[in-house]
């Protein structure tokens, strides 16, 4: 499967992917670009990545996720360059056969992606700049102040 | 004491201050990121603006940065990841 992609993330095959007979329940999360009209208004986001550690950062996360719940199905598919707004930069599909653990493998997935998972994102805004974007939403200071 | 040869990798926005993706540097061994951090803020002008506690990745794993850097590792600055 690759986790990377620079097309548009194709939701018929993330589910079709993790469909399986034994599963009941799958829970299908995706994370989209939104706009900022208090901000400056934003058209896209550029996502770029150290690519073959969020590789390994991906089979790492699915395989704990296999650990914890281990009738689980996950699918994930990350968008890399320009994805503008209102489209998908993640899918991710959990499926299993109930609900519950479907819902909270697909949550965990999401949650360490946000914490671990090597990709930046530079925000382009309606009057044409761009700015790099710390994981708190806010623009990032270039410079010594802008550290985390 | 011995030295090594460590190959240091920058990302995003530290790419852009320190003006390249990658760059070999060597330091002397036994080292720490920690001390890789440091040469790197000495040896290229636009690093000394990164941050003195970088996210930090050797071999493509995260690590502290008292984690040890040997000989031939690679060594990864991360900004702070915004994936999703």
């Amino acid at each position: 499967m690759a986790y990377l992609t620079r097309e548009s993330i194709l939701v018929s095959s993330l589910l079709a992917e993790v469909a399986a007979p034994h599963c009941g329940g799958t829970c299908l999360f995706l994370g989209t670009v939104r706009d900022a009209p208090d901000d400056g208004g934003v058209t896209g986001i550029e996502y770029s990545a150290y690519e073959a550690m969020a590789i390994a950062e991906l089979d790492r996360m699915l395989a704990e996720a296999r650990k914890r719940w281990p009738e689980v199905r996950v699918a994930v598919r990350h968008r890399l360059g320009l994805v503008p707004t209102e489209e998908a930069s993640i899918g991710i599909a959990a499926a299993a056969p109930h609900r519950a653990a479907a819902f909270e493998a697909c949550r965990y997935v999401i949650e360490e992606v946000k914490q671990r998972l090597p990709i930046w994102k530079k925000e382009l805004r309606a009057d044409g700049t761009a700015l790099w974007v710390d994981p708190e939403g806010r623009p990032a200071v270039v410079g010594p102040e802008g550290t985390p | 004491m011995a030295t090594g040869t460590v190959q240091v990798r920058f990302f995003a926005r530290y790419a852009e201050l320190a003006g390249c993706e990658t760059t070999a540097l060597s330091v002397a061994v036994p080292a720490t990121v920690a001390d890789v951090v440091r040469r790197v803020r000495e040896a290229i002008p636009g690093a000394a603006l990164l941050p003195e506690r970088p996210l930090a990745a050797i071999n493509m794993r995260h690590v502290k940065l008292d984690a040890p850097v040997g000989d031939g590792d690679e060594v990864a600055f991360l900004p702070p990841v915004a994936g999703g």
